[in-house]
């Protein structure tokens, strides 16, 4: 039985006399779904998504590039505004994206349902009967062979299922086919595409991701408010996080000097890291490209600096801060910007915006900047800033910046003084005595990306049946072939063979040519036995 | 030690300079046998191409031809040697970065290419192989080339090699490909409008042929191709924790595997075997380069390992 294809499916062979669909309601609704599952709709939704999915190259995306959207906004707020309106800056959670892949699934669907219910039925029938007239097929030879019809007919039957065909016997030969495999992998293959859509479905809304600063010596623990950023899915509770921490024992850093190109290549980072879960306690390593897995999420090393500590103490002696400040890489040879803000203690609220250099040289211009990214010569820059820092109004504010607008500066600028300028271990008097700031000692931090994604495995699977549903289904052909004893010729009878695949099979010839030798060779040698 | 990356150099200009040599007898072939009457017309659209046996003494294997594939052979030593040596200099695999890209590919492509010729009689695409793995070859080392650097900690990884290898690999079959489907574009038109004079276009087979010889081809690419799309979405997940994140290379990546899914399917679609299918297979390899350049260079995301 052959395989059921949609109506304009086109293997090479003359196509068949159009059908009329019948009139009426049920007709043109037979018509519409048989338009929306033919092989020509299917190929232009293809081309379609294909077209479709470039404007999110074109475009910055908020789901992986949300920074170039920002700088879009602002760089171009009219154009922003229009191109938003279209969704373009989320192509692929939006409608007309959508719209189209989920046409192509349904008409994928449609397709492949109907095929299935017809190859498993046709997994249970025998190959078809024999042609009547097998000498009108392209692949046919007619051969002398030695021994009587009834033998020779028996002896098919044996050599054709040797060949790995399935077979139906009849009075005068066999018929055969083969490669029914074909038609499961392609099944499978589209099936698996289907399951992956399901698979992101269904999971998508269990998933949670979030990102957060580990400093050396600080525990994270797995709770909403310990993220720096958290982003749910739709389905996410609270009380699904795993209950596990983390502890930043150590971060190392392994550079190469490129004394020809003056460049520093990172060629290592690792963090020995403290796993405390429930009922059990580890130490291991946490690399790029080497995740950890803790109760089936994913905590992924993302990014590295330094965090200097940094004590404020008042005129009258009492310590109002002392933490280590993450500062963020600027470049490559971790120039970083940081912000320390520090609310109470003093009779103003001071805010402090600096660079950070490990490694710092002066340049001809009176500027530091750093040429390694290991401390060498750590420094510390620092302006300062007094008045409310706007801590108290209930608003969130980024920790990683300073609203200067309403606030006085102190120091560096236009203030006369001069920044604070700090190695490690200094000290510094900031004007009028308000209060002492020190450098006191250099720690590092991470950054890391926690992930539950319960997506993964299903699509992970789905992907390997892609994989081999479609090397089985291109490379296996489907074929028939044929043989019939046409006549008694004293001890030699006429035998005819025939071969016939549907589409591309430039091996049919030889396969034909295969089964007459094998054929021929089995007669003989039965010949001579007797 | 011996310091391989000069040494990898001077062997690409030396295989360029065979594959220029090379790229001359082809073209040369071609004008003789535009020129004078073939021995031998194959226009009948027969299915079945000729066997390895026959092929060898084909009538279109030309004295030109003959040096010309010499000249390839000789030229692919060099490249192998080219790409082998920057793999030397750099202690590990030699696609780790756009020029390294380049060679590799280009390498790989001559080797799909006479490789297949063990397969079947694909000698009349020497011209397009000599003359684009030239092109290509110049372009990655004159405006790509970069010192061997070591790998930054995002591309420490096995997936590297396997990755980016098929990935190569892949585009080797579909650069192969779409020169036969230029081939058979061109016979096409050329059998539509029965020009009995361009004897050069009779001299190879019929666009019937060149089709099925091109979705061969075409096929084992985006088997390929599949795979790089699976195991970059691996290794994804495990350098920056998520398995799909539409950065840009892997919105082409999609774009592409779609295009030459609707390829094999146009193959399969009443009106559109033939040269609608031709052209799906030559947007899909022009999508492939532009990959390979223009994503590459002009934007932003995360695959900025062009070490320009």
């Amino acid at each position: 039985m052959e395989p059921l294809r949609p109506s304009d499916f086109d293997d090479g062979t003359p196509a068949p006399a159009p059908q009329m669909p019948a009139l009426g309601v049920a007709g043109w609704g037979r018509f519409a779904w048989r338009q929306l599952t033919s092989m020509r709709t299917a190929l232009f939704l293809l081309l379609l998504l294909a077209i479709a999915a470039i404007p999110g190259s074109l475009v910055p995306q908020r789901s992986s590039d949300p920074n170039g959207v920002l700088a879009w906004k602002r760089d171009d707020p009219e154009l922003f505004e229009i191109l938003d309106r279209f969704q373009l800056f989320d192509s692929f959670s939006s409608i007309w994206f959508s719209s189209i892949y989920l046409l192509l699934f349904i008409s994928l669907i449609g397709c492949i349902l109907p095929r299935t219910q017809h190859h498993l039925k046709a997994l249970r029938q025998p190959p078809p009967a024999i042609p009547q007239r097998l000498e009108r097929l392209e692949h046919f030879e007619r051969k002398e062979v030695p021994g009587d019809p009834a033998g020779l007919s028996e002896l098919a039957e044996t050599v054709v299922k040797q060949r790995g065909y399935r077979i139906a016997r009849e009075d005068d030969g066999v018929s055969g086919e083969r490669g029914y495999l074909r038609e499961t992998a392609n099944l499978v293959f589209h099936f698996a595409l289907v399951g992956i859509l399901v698979a992101l479905g269904l999971g998508t809304g269990y998933k949670y991701q979030g990102q957060r600063v580990i400093i050396e010596g600080q525990t994270f623990t797995n709770q909403l408010t310990s993220y720096d950023t958290f982003n749910p899915g739709r389905f996410f509770s609270e009380s699904s996080l795993e209950p596990y921490s983390l502890t930043l024992r150590s971060f190392t850093p392994t550079y190469q000097f490129d004394v020809t190109t003056g460049r520093t290549n990172p060629l290592d980072f690792a963090a020995a890291i403290g796993v405390t879960e429930p009922d059990s306690l580890s130490e291991t390593l946490l690399r790029v490209n080497e995740p950890l897995d803790v109760q089936g999420t994913s905590i992924y090393l993302l990014g590295n600096g330094f965090a200097p500590w940094i004590t404020v103490t008042s005129s009258s002696g009492e310590v109002v801060f002392s933490q280590p400040v993450p500062f963020l890489p600027q470049d490559a040879n971790l120039t970083s910007l940081g912000v320390v803000k520090i609310p109470d203690g003093l009779e103003t609220q001071l805010g402090m915006i600096g660079f950070f250099y490990p490694s710092a040289i002066e340049l001809d211009t009176g500027a530091l900047t750093s040429v390694y990214p290991e401390p060498d010569k750590p420094v510390l820059t620092l302006n300062v800033f007094e008045g409310d820092l706007g801590l108290n109004e209930g608003i969130p504010r980024n920790v990683y910046s300073l609203d200067t607008s309403t606030l006085t500066q102190i120091t560096g600028g236009d203030t006369g003084q001069d920044s604070l300028v700090l190695a490690l271990g200094e000290k510094a008097e900031l004007p009028g005595g308000r209060a002492s700031v020190e450098f006191s000692e250099l720690r590092r931090f991470i950054s890391v990306d926690i992930h539950r994604d319960p997506t993964q495995i299903p699509v992970a699977l789905c992907a390997g049946l892609i994989m081999l549903g479609l090397v089985v289904s291109l490379f296996i052909t489907r074929r028939r072939v044929w043989i019939r004893v046409v006549g008694a010729k004293g001890s030699t009878s006429m035998v005819e063979f025939a071969a016939l695949a549907r589409g591309d099979d430039p091996g049919l010839a030889r396969e034909l040519k295969d089964l007459v030798a094998n054929f021929s060779q089995e007669a003989e040698s039965r010949m001579k036995q007797r | 030690m011996i310091d391989f990356a000069p040494l990898s150099l001077f062997a690409v200009y030396s295989a360029m300079a065979v594959y220029t040599v090379a790229f001359l007898f082809f073209t040369w072939d071609l004008a003789k046998r535009s020129a004078s009457t073939p021995a031998l017309v194959m226009a009948n659209g027969e299915a079945s191409p000729p066997s390895p046996s026959s092929a060898n003494s084909a009538p279109t294997a030309t004295g030109y031809q003959r040096i010309g594939i010499s000249l390839m052979a000789l030229g692919f030593a060099f490249h192998v040697f080219a790409t082998v040596s920057r793999g030397l200099a750099a202690s590990r695999v030699p696609w780790a970065n756009m020029f390294e890209f380049g060679l590799t590919a280009t390498t790989l492509i001559v080797a799909v290419f006479l490789g297949s010729l063990l397969w079947r009689d694909l000698r009349y695409l020497g011209a397009f192989v000599s003359g684009f793995v030239l092109l290509a070859l110049g372009i990655v080392t004159v405006n790509f080339y970069v010192d061997v650097v070591p790998l930054p900690p995002a591309l420490q990884s096995g997936w590297l090699v396997i990755h980016v290898f098929v990935a190569s690999l892949a585009t080797s079959f579909f650069a192969l490909a779409a020169g036969l489907s230029i081939l058979q574009l061109v016979r096409a038109r050329l059998e539509a409008h029965e020009m009995a004079k361009a004897r050069l276009m009779k001299t190879i087979p019929a666009s019937s042929v060149l089709e099925a010889l091109a979705y061969r081809l075409n096929v084992v690419g985006f088997v390929l191709w599949t795979f790089t799309l699976i195991a970059g979405a691996i290794w994804a997940e495990r350098a920056w924790g998520r398995y799909w994140g539409w950065d840009t290379k892997e919105v082409w990546t999609f774009v592409i595997w779609v295009l030459f899914a609707g390829y094999v399917h146009a193959r399969a679609t009443r009106g559109w075997r033939g040269s609608r299918s031709a052209w799906l297979g030559i947007i899909g390899f022009g999508a492939v380069l532009f990959n390979y350049t223009v994503v590459n260079i002009a934007f932003t995301g995360l695959h900025s390992y062009s070490g320009l």
